[in-house]
């Protein structure tokens, strides 16, 4: 891939202590085991998972909302974990990464003028503007994101929920950001408005060549949207690679079951379910070996006690026993 | 004879604005073992027209219909009393959140006995052990002891399956599923629409299934129908519909789907669906519409072949013209 990564991630973990009690020591929930990613300039890089698979997870950890249990985050260049200390550079690396919420309803002030929402993150970071600029650059935003001017004034119930997710974008956008994280933008939206929100989000990734850590369950929209996909299950990345590669030719089990699973618009398409009993496994209590044998086609003695390696297949990324010793290949064919 | 037979429902709400037309004149039949789904945005009345067939809204709800008949049996002038004996027994509905619609005080096993005391002349003992076979039907691993499982021990899938134990407990004639996977994940929504399929085939009811996802309509359906703010805009076989879509909402609602987009930029829908205030003249979609005519503005169109347009769309997809709308009139931009 061409350019220099905006953001290295390496093994980022982050664990949560969870129950315990005066004599009882509490377990350590690991919500993300380890996880390895670049995002570039322009790119988009899809985390797709299901419920508790650490796909949230990791975007609390880019936006630096929670510090990394273990790992490296490395951001423009500057250490995310231990730059933080100092506040020159935990400003200028919170103003690099900003996020766009999942429920347009629940993530704007409802007693807060769309305005001064826009203007609110330039009074903070820019104290050198003069309100008059400040609002321009407000109005000109708005615009930017589909909105028209006399919106400026409004309050959020105002708006059907496309316009909210508009709003949310640009407030996102106010301070120039490099990263934007996008968690879930369009699930909470009908087809329809999703469309338009999924077209002024690639428009703006081109003209400002954002970096996006596109957060979905979603496949279609992924497989739309992104580069490059990382697949989670229980915390651990499965499979990562390039969007095509890995829609076109899925290796790991869990990502032909997810993929296999995703209801397609097409009544003739003849479907072929790989079915997946069962459901996920609690991360307080995951299972041994590859935290997926439980559910897999594929399992046998050795994913039951033998935690897989990540190792790389045709630029995309595996963490499998099946994929390493190439039983999967003969599932295919039978 | 059809097992549901639906004629010109209408459902009125009196709001501070003044009366709300939610569901607006919609014809339903649907045939014993059939599975039809009802697909729209929201605020297309989807979820109302059919809570409004259960008999389940507010006060504030008018409900007029020239026919809510099912098996037979007029719906609109039954008593209170009998309806309720109807609602629950012979027709049963799933909702959206699973984890909601379980009560959180009483155990799965109460909560199943209940229904069943109330329409089924069983013994409690016999009541137990229809429970059980019921859970293992719908997949729940060892059912004696989820009896005395409370909802929240439960996870969402789990808890959607034991609403739909629940509701085919007595055997229903017809099934409502107000969109039963939305709240579940992918491989979860594969196993209940699998399941709901299933129960289908095998018990011979009818399934009315409400979404929002196309993709779970072509999956499952054999007869859809479109909705559009509280109208029926189309009513087909599901091949058909995804083929050639007639009305130009469907057309543009398929061509909007991420997965059947050609080029990055998706064709969008410009606009969104019109609320209490903004109700456009003629017809509801003429302002969002690529073909609207003159005459779109001013004549509410009718249903003709299924298809509520006054330029419905040909095998190619390019507008028609068969009511001469368009000669004596300007096509507007």
């Amino acid at each position: 891939m061409s350019g220099s990564p905006v953001l290295q991630a390496r093994d980022l973990q982050r664990h949560y202590e969870v129950g315990g009690g005066a004599f009882i020591k509490p377990s350590a929930l690991r919500a993300l085991a380890g996880a390895s990613f670049n995002l570039y300039p322009g790119k988009t890089l899809a985390v797709v998972g299901e419920s508790g698979c650490g796909k949230s997870t990791m975007g609390r950890l880019v936006t630096m909302m929670e510090p990394p249990t273990a790992g490296t985050l490395e951001i423009d260049g500057l250490d995310a974990v231990h730059g933080k200390k100092s506040s020159d550079v935990a400003r200028k690396l919170r103003q690099t990464v900003q996020m766009v919420f999942q429920d347009p309803y629940g993530s704007l002030n409802p007693r807060q003028r769309i305005g001064a929402m826009l203007e609110e993150p330039l009074k903070i970071n820019r104290p050198t503007l003069s309100a008059k600029e400040r609002e321009e650059a407000g109005r000109s935003m708005m615009q930017r994101v589909g909105l028209r001017s006399e919106h400026y004034d409004r309050y959020p119930h105002m708006f059907s929920g496309g316009q909210r997710q508009r709003i949310a974008i640009a407030r996102a956008l106010m301070l120039n950001p490099k990263i934007v994280v996008l968690d879930e933008p369009v699930s909470a939206l009908d087809v329809s408005i999703q469309a338009q929100v999924l077209n002024l989000l690639n428009d703006l990734q081109e003209e400002f060549q954002l970096a996006y850590l596109f957060i979905s369950h979603d496949l279609s929209v992924v497989k739309h949207v992104a580069d490059d996909v990382m697949v989670m299950y229980l915390g651990h990345p499965v499979e990562s690679g390039p969007c095509k590669e890995v829609f076109e030719t899925p290796r790991h089990p869990y990502t032909r079951a997810l993929l296999s699973a995703t209801p397609v618009a097409d009544p003739r398409r003849t479907r072929q379910r790989i079915k997946l009993t069962g459901e996920i496994p609690s991360p307080l209590n995951p299972p041994s070996g590859c935290t997926f044998h439980p559910r897999c086609p594929l399992a046998n003695e050795r994913c039951k006690s033998e935690e897989p390696k990540t190792l790389s297949q045709g630029g995309v990324t595996v963490a499998c026993h099946a994929v390493e010793e190439g039983r999967h290949e003969a599932e295919t064919a039978a | 004879m059809a097992l549901l037979e639906i004629k010109n429902l209408t459902v009125e709400f009196s709001t501070a604005h003044g009366p709300f037309r939610a569901v607006d004149n919609i014809d339903l039949t649907v045939d014993a073992g059939e599975l039809v789904a009802i697909v729209g945005e929201s605020g297309s009345g989807k979820s109302v027209s059919m809570l409004a067939l259960m008999g389940l809204l507010p006060w504030t709800a008018k409900v007029t219909a020239d026919r809510m008949a099912l098996d037979g049996k007029e719906l609109t002038d039954m008593p209170q009393n009998q309806r309720r004996r109807v609602a629950g027994k012979d027709m049963a509905m799933i909702f959206q959140e699973p984890m909601t619609s379980l009560n959180p005080c009483f155990t799965i096993g109460f909560q199943m006995n209940e229904i069943m005391a109330r329409h089924l002349s069983l013994t409690r003992h016999e009541r137990d052990k229809r429970a059980v076979e019921l859970l293992s039907m719908v997949g729940i691993p060892s059912p004696e002891s989820r009896l005395r499982a409370f909802p929240h021990q439960l996870s969402g899938g789990m808890s959607q399956r034991v609403m739909i134990a629940m509701m085919i407990s007595c055997n229903p004639r017809l099934l409502i599923a107000d969109e039963p996977t939305t709240a579940l994940d992918v491989t979860i929504q594969a196993q209940i629409l699998e399941l709901l399929a299933s129960l289908q085939q095998d018990t011979g009811m009818a399934l009315v299934l409400i979404t929002h996802d196309m993709g779970v309509v072509a999956e499952v359906a054999q007869r859809v129908v479109v909705q559009y703010a509280g109208q029926q805009v189309e009513a087909r076989e599901v091949i058909d519909l995804f083929d050639t879509p007639k009305h130009p909402y469907t057309q543009a609602l398929l061509a909007a789907l991420p997965e059947r987009a050609k080029t990055q930029q998706l064709p969008s829908i410009p606009g969104v669906v019109p609320g209490q205030l903004d109700r456009p003249d003629g017809c509801l979609f003429n302002p969002r519409c690529q073909y609207t005519v003159e005459a779109c503005k001013r004549i509410p169109p009718g249903i003709q072949n299924g298809v509520r347009c006054h330029t419905p769309l040909d095998a190619k997809g390019n507008p028609t013209d068969p009511n001469g709308l368009r000669q004596d009139m300007k096509v507007s931009s």
